[in-house]
């Protein structure tokens, strides 16, 4: 393969690995995960809590806690620099510029006693020689932008001041002020009101598209992935364990982790939907990192299992075209759809 | 219609909640948790409460189990209205009557196992003691899906869904007749979630509990439940039976509260429009009809006038100037 990337990939993580050292063990929190993000492109993590969705987000911002955390190889490639080989310094002007992160929870990256406006000028001035005027016109218009209405009146208030709708707008407007190649959102709306959610998600990806910024977003709705991704990547236990372009996951997902999840998920009823479908349920529990089976990890829950997953862990395979999978029954599930 | 009384009647239900501010603690405003809300629930039947954060869901919830003291409103159980009731007459309808919360690892006791947990009741309502409540127990964990063996265990020993089985369990240990269930799904993994549901049908179909069922995953609740009541700043602005209301919403807020969900399906676009704004403070509702200010459709009236729910078709109702009665479109 050449190392030329390709003109539009702004992201290219490859066999990335991030591990922890815990009283429990050492455990791969993120273990040989490899993504790509192209410009104005939103790539899904999805996966259950603690299959390492936040951690991998973290490792690219090299913000893992160390200890007990270390990256332990693989490269993170945004537009032509592996960000793992930069020194702190030049990490720290990665970060806010070049790359920018959404929380769940805006109050945790929103400064208490500082002025709204004055918290974006300082993103904007980080990055940019402007007069303290002009910084302060440019934090106006990214309220304005992010559409908080009366923005003059509201760049003079504090965090508390703002509703949860609100603050999470001031973080989207902080995190897109610098126009950063790449943003990350994580979980951006789970803690937000379902009419609330549906206004940011739309204005992020009207936003993303518009500066052309790659957008990971972090979700564990797949509602949320099916109306604004175009590839999603399904984490397992520290494992991608499929990737596909949106539509084609969510015709023939082909992991069988990627189908529980789909079928445990009741649908909104419609008018044509059978009465009182049961959901499937995945039995079992997400398996203990530190104590992770041989083989596929999935392989305790899972209905397909055979003699081979307990032993070996199956390879990513491109199943079909441009749709990935780990698991050693991929091909017999694309070949029965 | 032929109905029989319903198990649980809620009429004109109020909870207000002082706002104190300044050195000494003066009244300064009130909180509109809850603001005149009626229902009825059928024996063996769900009701999903929905509506955004800070409506009132869980203030409904709490009130009707007298965990929470109403400040006006009639609550009748099996007819008898326990509102007016003192804690000793309420006694007798506290076994009928159990909650499941959201959290399943604030709710259990880290230092008692999971069958003094699920036990308790019993004993604190002098059912059954010594071996009788040991069998009991049992029986409760065989019914909710875990292993007798596992009554020695503490709770940090279980997973999610498994806490939340332990706390089903305590809930059915004194034979309810209601369940409220606050939330009970949304700490857990979604893989983890259709176990929980699946449960809680299932226990429902075996032994005709009713369900007051609140989440503010839409698809969940309307999974659950037979009726669905839609809650907007204190008050319920539409009910239905689930089909009908998701066929056939009426109430602009709920009609935008749909039009949210975002559905797992890439190639199902989003049709109707989003709804902009914050909900307002409960604290100072608007007038009127409290969802003017975000409603495409209000008129003058609704500035001023507060609509009251009205028949919009058969066992739907809704509360909105629009509506004609006839749950037609003009
Ligand atoms: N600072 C830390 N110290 C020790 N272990 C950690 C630390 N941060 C994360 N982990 C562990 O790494 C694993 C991956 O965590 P991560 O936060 O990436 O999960 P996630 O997929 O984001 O889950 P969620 O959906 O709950 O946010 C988990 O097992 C978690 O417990
Ligand atoms: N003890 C209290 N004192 C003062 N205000 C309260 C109290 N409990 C609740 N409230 C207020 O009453 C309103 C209704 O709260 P409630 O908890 O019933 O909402 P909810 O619909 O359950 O919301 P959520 O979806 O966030 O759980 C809110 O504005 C809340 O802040
Ligand atoms: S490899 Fe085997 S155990 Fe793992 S998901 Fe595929 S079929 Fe199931
Ligand atoms: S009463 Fe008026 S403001 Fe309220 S929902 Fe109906 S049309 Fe809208
Ligand atoms: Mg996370
Ligand atoms: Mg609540």
């Amino acid at each position: 393969m050449s190392e030329a990337l390709p003109a539009e990939t702004v992201l290219d993580v490859k066999n990335l690995q991030t591990v922890f050292f815990t009283n429990s063990g050492l455990f791969r929190a993120v273990d040989d995960v490899s993504f790509t993000v192209r410009r104005g492109e939103t790539l899904a993590i999805v996966g259950e809590s603690g299959c390492g969705k936040s951690v991998s987000a973290l490792s690219i911002m090299r913000l893992v806690p160390d200890p007990p955390g270390r990256i332990v190889g693989g490269s993170v490639t945004l537009e032509g620099t592996d960000l793992l080989k930069l020194d702190d310094a030049a990490m720290r002007d990665i970060r806010g510029n070049r790359i920018s992160m959404i929380f769940q929870e805006p109050m945790t990256s929103l400064n208490p006693v500082i002025r709204i406006g004055d918290q974006i000028i300082e993103a904007v001035r980080l990055h940019q020689k402007v007069s303290s005027k002009e910084a302060w016109k440019q934090a106006v218009d990214m309220l304005r932008l992010v559409r908080i209405p009366e923005p003059e009146r509201r760049a003079r208030e504090y965090p508390h001041q703002l509703s949860g709708g609100m603050r999470q707008r001031a973080m989207i407007a902080m995190a897109l002020a610098c126009r950063p190649a790449l943003l990350i959102a994580d979980e951006p709306t789970t803690a937000l009101d379902v009419t609330i959610q549906a206004q940011i998600l739309a204005l992020i990806v009207d936003l993303q598209q518009r500066l052309g910024t790659g957008l990971i977003l972090i979700t564990h709705d797949l509602g949320v992935v099916a109306q604004t991704a175009q590839r999603v990547i399904v984490m397992y236990a520290g494992k991608k364990v499929e990737e596909a372009t949106v539509e084609s996951l969510f015709e023939t997902p082909l992991h069988p982790y990627t189908r529980g999840l789909m079928a445990s998920i009741p649908a909104v009823p419609s008018p044509d939907a059978r009465e009182d479908v049961r959901l499937i349920e995945i039995p079992g529990m997400v398996p203990s990192l530190t104590k992770l089976p041989p083989g596929c990890a999935f392989a305790p829950r899972c209905k397909l299992a055979v003699d081979r997953c307990r032993q070996e862990y199956p390879p990513l395979d491109e199943v079909k075209s441009n749709h990935w999978a780990a698991c050693w029954r991929a091909g017999e599930m694309a070949e029965a759809s | 219609m032929t109905e029989q009384r319903p198990l649980l009647e809620v009429t004109d239900l109020v909870k207000h909640y002082p706002v104190r501010g300044g050195v000494l603690r003066r009244q300064v405003g009130t909180v509109h948790a809850v603001d005149g809300v009626s229902f009825a629930l059928g024996t063996g039947e769900t009701l999903g409460l929905v509506g955004e954060s800070g409506c009132g869901k869980s203030t409904v919830a709490r009130t009707v189990l007298r965990l929470v003291e109403p400040t006006s409103g009639a609550i009748r159980l099996d007819g008898e209205d326990i509102a007016p009731l003192s804690k000793t007459a309420l006694r007798p309808y506290r076994r009928s009557m159990q909650i499941v919360f959201q959290d399943p690892f604030a709710s259990l006791n880290p230092r008692m196992t999971a069958g003094d947990i699920v036990g308790e009741p019993l004993s604190v309502h002098g059912i059954a003691t010594g071996a009788k409540k040991q069998e009991r127990v049992a029986e409760l964990f065989q019914q909710v899906g875990l292993r007798a063996d596992q009554m020695r265990n503490f709770p940090h020993q279980f997973s999610g869904g498994q806490r939340q089985r332990i706390c089903i369990a305590r809930a059915l240990s004194l034979g309810p007749r209601l369940i409220v269930c606050d939330e009970p799904v949304s700490a857990l993994d979604v893989s983890i979630q259709a176990q929980v549901i699946n449960l809680l049908i299932d226990l429902q179909r075996k032994q005709n509990f009713s369900y007051l069922f609140i989440a503010h995953d839409l698809a969940v609740v309307a999974h659950i439940s037979h009726r669905v009541a839609v809650m907007y700043l204190g008050r319920i602005v539409e009910i239905a039976d689930k089909h009908e209301l998701f066929a056939n919403p009426r109430h602009p807020y709920t009609q935008a509260l749909l039009a949210s969900v975002p559905i797992a399906d890439p190639k199902a676009k989003r049709s109707a429009p989003l709804i902009d704004g914050d909900v307002p403070s409960p604290i100072n509702p608007p007038s009127g009809c409290a969802f003017h200010t975000r409603c495409r459709y209000a008129i003058d009236r609704c500035k001023s006038e507060r609509p009251a729910l009205q028949a919009a078709g058969s066992r739907h109702q809704v509360a909105c100037w629009l509506n004609d009665g006839t749950g037609r479109d003009e």
